[in-house]
């Protein structure tokens, strides 16, 4: 078995006073889509936001790549080809949707080709190309932040919640994008509250409670049984969304 | 010992040097006027008294509650003016000195309450920045009313018959020295700093101290529990602005003048803040310390540096860092080291051993 | 189904904010009655410009090292004192420049005088960065403290250095007194501060709005973790608004010490009242707020001067109390995270 492109090992984090990731253990195999579920709090967030440098672990380590990450400065971890796209979204509001992503495209002038690729999965963006991000809805923004985190290929990519406070319409778009995105061999470590879109999408799944990987495993036997997803995920995902 | 427990409310110095320490200081103050004799010596300690009561109340501020405010010469002023100019526009008596300090009071807690309402709501800095603004401009309207204020000058006034030198409390002597109304002033402040010190020792200690600390150490989180972080905020900032008030009506009473100079310049509000850092943020007993220990250095680091500037007359720059009045400058230094390497100041340094 | 996102969720456009914009120049037309004559209002109105051009520059700096860092600079300060003080340096070698009766050796002298301060205080700025602030990101009540022991300590590394005494400063022959324009009396040395600062504004519009450092620094303000996370080290960012803000303190310095002809150790701390008022009112971190408030506040002080001198610094605070009113957190407030 080929080495996972990122792994976490006994990896803890503390924020503040708080304990909150409290040994996590998680593979994610290059080239396709993990989906990292669990109720609120159970430590989705803080794990990607270890991943990215953005907390600190107190303890265990990080693999990514074939390298030792678990010190790494989150701007090195980007330049090695991570990126993050926050459940907050945080697209830069006071500018416009073209200065979002040139300022994404860090190399230099983003690609032509792949600029106007990215704007047929989110063709909303093209049409609010000079619009200031911070007046787009909240769809959009999600979208503007999903195309800044891709504007360059990256290898693995960090998503927090895309679908969070969506509307159906926007989710569908949304799922197709991911779909396409994974057709390009990227790695997507997927943290999602909505079963649905997360079958969809994964290939492997993880599941979270209290700091911890409860359950690791093929998305597909996951999805095909009824009496696991009710054990590990309880009633706080709603599996008809 | 239960009855100091008590009265310290149960909150009693963490080490035996500090405890040494501070026993000192009390005993010092209490026996200035027969251990030390000269009016020199007298003024220091009673400067003493009126700054400790200054510096704990901005400690209760800054150390529990983690809000930085440049106004509380501002308040301070309010006290010492409010005080001094009832006493030259009313006449020298005890109910001069009361409706001034009322009027003085109001004044202090209306204003405070304003300045918590347009900052406290937004974050820390913008409250740092407007008390500055604030203060500044008080003190410069305050030197331009001269009519009110005698502007630069100040005022000169008469105390009550029974606080002045040429009082006699009683015909003898105590220890070789007669106990004319300096002294008689001098043991009011004292107790009404002890009274002072005492009550705020017991305001931190108290639920309402508990939930400030809390939200000094994390006021989201205050806020989820259901504490109104801003009301908490804004009523520890008016406590804090009413006792430095009172400590103005002090140094008001005591020097028989008030002047742009003894109380609203910016020079004391750094002093202030130099006292609770070096002494130790967030704990009364630092203010203490650090009032005690600046006031000192004032004095003597003034002399020792005098003297390392005539020893090193010849080489250049020294003799001008070292000149006495560039004391600041080496406690500027000494405040920035704290902050970095001991954050707790004294107290902190001194530990605790139980 | 791309259409209909395109109709559905159209964004509700709002206009620019330009109501902010309105402020000063109604401010000093409501003014002109109140001080009668047009001639003493237009004096007075371009002195208010002059002085707002001066605060904006040293106030910009500030506004900008706050919004990217969360760092507010009391030693924001000593930098202005510096300025003006290292421009000193210059009297005695430049001084046959100054004092020609030539208008280009007299621009070359200011010229080089104001370059000279910019460098200074940016020099300054660079190790205060290093040895003050770095320990200390983050934390906010430790910032404030240790910066203002920064102050403490400038303040008083810069009396041992020139003298607790009043300093002066000449300007050039060339740059002083007025030109009669019609009735009203030009001094010359307002229209140079009014046209540095009208240069310096634009730039920085342009630098922030063209460039891609200026897109980082924007960007920065509003989430500087968002930045690091595309890839970027937002400490060198950081390090560059420092160096250039403490500069602009520097240049704002050395030209409110031309304005007076005279320097004193603790001038840094008296404007910083007002750059603080300033900054209050633009919104922390905003550049735009910034240079509104600057003219409301220098228009505001030199018309109350005029109408009622006494109340003229106490003019600014309810200016800060009613803008703060109207919007809380200033007139141009940063989306933060």
């Amino acid at each position: 078995m080929p080495e996972p492109l990122l792994s976490l090992s006994g990896v803890h984090t503390h924020v503040g006073p708080y304990h909150i990731l409290q040994g996590v253990d998680l593979a994610v195999p290059g080239g396709g889509v993990t989906a990292l579920l669990g109720r609120n709090g159970a430590g989705k967030t803080s794990t990607l936001r270890t991943v990215m440098g953005l907390w600190r672990a107190s303890a265990g380590a990080i693999r990514f790549a074939g390298l030792e990450i678990t010190k790494a400065a989150t701007p090195d971890l980007a330049r090695g080809g991570i990126a993050y796209v926050p459940e907050t979204m945080s697209v830069f509001s006071d500018l416009t949707v073209r200065e979002n992503l040139v300022l994404a495209a860090r190399a230099g002038p983003p690609d032509a080709a792949r600029l106007d690729w990215i704007l047929t999965l989110f063709p909303a963006l093209r049409t609010f190309w000079s619009v200031a991000a911070g007046v787009l809805s909240g769809g959009q923004k999600q979208m503007l932040s999903v195309a800044r985190a891709i504007v360059e290929p990256r290898q693995l990519i960090l998503v927090d919640e895309p679908t969070k406070g969506l509307a159906p319409a926007v989710v569908a778009n949304m799922l197709a994008a991911f779909a396409e995105l994974k057709r390009t061999e990227t790695t997507i470590l997927l943290v999602e509250q909505n079963f649905h879109f997360a079958r969809s999408l994964a290939d492997t799944v993880a599941v979270m409670d209290n700091g911890r990987v409860v359950h690791a495993g093929r998305m597909a036997a996951l999805a095909a049984d009824d009496g696991l997803q009710r054990r590990l995920l309880g009633l706080s995902l709603d599996s008809h969304q | 010992m239960r009855f100091l427990r008590a009265l310290l409310s149960d909150d009693l110095p963490r080490s035996r040097a500090l405890s040494a320490i501070l026993v000192a200081i009390f005993l010092g103050l209490l026996f200035a006027p027969f251990l030390f004799s000269g009016s020199q010596a007298l003024n220091a300690a009673a400067k003493i008294l009126y700054f400790v009561v200054l510096a704990a109340s901005y400690d209760l501020l800054l150390g529990y509650t983690g809000i930085v405010s440049f106004a509380h010469t501002m308040f301070f002023g309010i006290g010492g003016y409010g005080a001094g100019l009832a006493l030259y526009g009313w006449g020298p008596s005890w109910s001069s000195v009361a409706a001034g300090t009322a009027i003085a009071l109001v004044l202090s807690v209306a204003l405070a309450t304003a300045i918590g309402l347009f900052s406290l709501r937004v974050q820390r800095i913008f409250f740092a920045m407007i008390t500055l603004a604030v203060a500044s401009v008080f003190a410069i309207l305050a030197s331009q009313l001269g009519w009110l204020t005698g502007g630069e000058d100040g005022r000169t006034y008469q105390v009550p018959p029974l606080l002045r030198p040429g009082f006699r409390l009683f015909e003898g002597e105590i220890g070789g020295v007669a106990i004319n109304g300096r002294i008689v002033a001098y043991y009011l402040l004292l107790v009404t700093a002890l009274v002072l010190f005492l009550a705020m020792l017991r305001v931190v200690n108290s639920p309402f101290g508990r939930v400030l600390q809390a939200i000094r150490e994390n006021d989201f989180r205050a806020e989820a529990i259901g504490y109104r972080t801003v009301l908490y905020r804004s009523v520890a900032n008016c406590v804090s602005a009413a006792v430095a008030t009172v400590a103005g009506v002090m140094c008001a009473v005591w020097l028989r003048y008030t002047g742009p100079a003894t109380t609203l310049s910016f020079d004391i509000m750094l002093d202030i803040l130099l006292m609770v850092v070096i002494g130790g943020m967030g704990t009364l007993y630092g203010a203490v310390i650090g009032a005690t220990l600046f006031l000192l250095a004032e004095t003597y680091l003034q002399t020792l540096m005098g003297a390392i500037s005539r020893a090193t007359e010849g080489i250049p720059l020294l003799p001008a860092l070292f000149h006495p009045d560039r004391w600041l400058l080496w406690l500027g230094i000494l405040f920035i080291g704290s902050v970095y390497f001991f954050p707790a100041g004294i107290v902190g340094r001194l530990g605790r051993d139980r | 189904m791309s259409a209909s996102l395109d109709t559905t969720l159209k964004p509700v456009v709002p206009p620019p904010d330009w109501l902010p914009l309105a402020l000063a120049p109604v401010l000093a037309l409501a003014a002109l009655p109140l001080v009668g004559s047009p001639a003493t209002w237009a004096t007075l109105t371009l002195a208010g410009l002059a002085m707002g051009m001066m605060i904006f520059i040293m106030a910009s700096g500030l506004t900008l090292i706050f919004g990217l860092m969360d760092v507010l600079n009391f030693a924001h300060a000593a930098f202005i004192t510096l300025g003006a003080y290292s421009a000193t340096l210059l009297l005695g070698p430049r001084s046959d420049w100054l004092g020609a009766d030539s208008l280009v050796l007299n621009a070359g002298a200011l010229l080089v005088m104001v370059a000279l301060a910019s460098a200074v205080a940016a020099a300054a700025g660079f190790a205060f960065e290093r040895v003050i602030v770095r320990p200390v990101y983050g934390r906010h009540l430790h910032q404030i403290l240790v910066t203002v022991g920064g102050l403490i300590v400038a303040q008083q590394l810069i009396t041992a250095a020139w003298g607790p005494v009043q300093v002066a400063l000449p300007l050039p022959a060339s740059f002083r007194g007025i030109v009669l324009v019609g009735e009203v009396a030009v001094e010359r040395y307002r229209l140079v501060a009014v046209a540095i600062g009208l240069v310096v504004f634009a730039a920085m519009l342009l630098v922030l709005n063209r460039t891609r450092i200026g897109l980082l620094i924007r960007a920065g303000v509003e989430n500087p973790e968002m930045v690091e996370a595309l890839g970027y080290r937002i400490r060198r960012l950081f390090v560059g608004v420092f160096v250039a803000g403490s500069a602009l303190a520097g240049l704002g310095g050395v030209m409110w010490g031309f304005y007076r002809e005279a320097l004193t150790p603790g001038m840094g701390l008296e404007l910083t009242v007002l750059v603080f008022i300033v900054v209050i009112i633009g919104g922390l971190g905003s550049v735009g707020g910034c240079f509104v408030g600057a003219l409301l506040v220098a228009l505001t002080a030199n018309y109350a001067g005029f109408l009622a001198p006494k109340l003229a610094l106490g003019s600014n605070i309810v200016l800060m109390v009613a803008i703060l009113l109207w919007r809380s957190r200033g007139l141009y407030p940063v989306a933060k995270r």
